[in-house]
């Protein structure tokens, strides 16, 4: 089993305030308009810490970690 | 000679210079968090600044002016110069010393105390909940005011009133800026922040200059009707 978790992001709720690309660039880039874009939401354990602090960061509480789906 | 320094000349202790000075830092340190609280609000972003940087600032500073508001009330308490209780730090206009400009000071505190929990808690509680009392920041921050303002033993020193000037120019501004950048959305809510952010520096203007600068302020201030000071309360006041 691994530790890996999912980013997701609640688009309806993000302000686009691009505050979670500034604290985890290693998986979220901003689009044009600044909202952000997650090419990749696996977050492997090593980064875990990052990514959770941009959960607590962004001012809307848009973006989640969630436990990855078991891998086929 | 005034009151309070005859009070100072009869009993002055480091604990009630304690007391002074760290409810003046908590003060400035209120109003910049607030004022930081607002722009992040309103999505500053300058260039230089990430914004998670101003976020972290804001944060930092409210634990900073808890860290100062219980060197305040701590030192206050055990200060004998005045005579407080632990129940006068939490319980609102329960003491016996100026039950009302004291009492203003602990409910500000309360509701400090409120905002800083549920934001400690706010990845559980959710961002509605969250937010409704983060609100009250902005009724803790004039009741702050007024309390220093009410029952200051500096209010009356010109650099103290520059200050008290300074942090009230500073978030009228930071609303007003606020209120600049919203949205077409709220309306009823910009308008009432409009009205309070204009009429909150009279009412200060006004009350300073009928209460705390005048004389006699020290005996009346123990009285909780005195604004506006009735003609009785003013011939009890002190020597002019
Ligand atoms: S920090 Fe939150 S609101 Fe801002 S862009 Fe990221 S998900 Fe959206």
């Amino acid at each position: 089993m691994s530790a890996a978790k999912r980013l997701s992001i609640d688009r309806i709720a993000c302000a686009g305030r691009g505050v979670c690309a500034e604290l985890f660039p290693e998986r979220v880039d901003l689009d044009e308009w600044g909202y952000p874009v997650i090419p990749d939401p696996t977050v492997p354990e090593h980064l875990l810490g990052h990514a959770r602090r941009a959960v607590a960061g962004c001012p809307v509480l848009a973006l989640r970690l969630d436990p990855a789906p078991p891998e086929r | 000679m005034n009151t309070a320094t005859l009070q100072l000349a009869a009993g002055p202790s480091p604990l009630w210079y304690a007391t002074r000075a760290g409810g003046t830092v908590a003060l400035v340190l209120l109003t910049a968090t607030v004022v930081l609280g607002i722009a992040s609000g309103g999505q500053y972003a300058p260039k230089r600044i990430a914004r998670f940087e101003i976020a972290a600032l804001h944060r930092n500073l409210s634990l900073l002016t808890l860290a100062f508001l219980v060197l305040h009330i701590v030192t206050a308490i055990a200060d004998t110069f005045v005579h407080l209780t632990w129940w006068d730090a939490v319980l609102p206009f329960a003491s016996s010393y100026r039950t009302l400009w004291l009492g203003l000071g602990t409910l500000a505190f309360d509701l400090l105390l409120a905002v800083l929990a549920t934001s400690a808690i706010r990845l559980r509680l959710g961002v509605r909940r969250w937010k409704a009392v983060h609100w009250l920041s902005y009724a803790c921050w004039p009741l702050a005011l007024f309390h220093g303002a009410g029952t200051g033993t500096d209010t009356k020193l010109p650099l103290q009133l520059l200050l008290t000037a300074a942090c009230t120019a500073a978030v009228v501004a930071a609303v007003w800026w606020r209120l600049y950048r919203a949205g077409p959305e709220h309306r009823t809510a910009r308008i009432w922040g409009g009205v309070a952010a204009l009429v909150l520096p009279m009412l200060l203007v006004a009350f300073l200059a009928n209460g705390p600068l005048r004389a006699g302020w020290a005996q009346r201030a123990d009285a909780v009707t005195t604004v506006p000071a009735s003609p009785a309360a003013d011939r009890l006041g002190g020597p002019r």
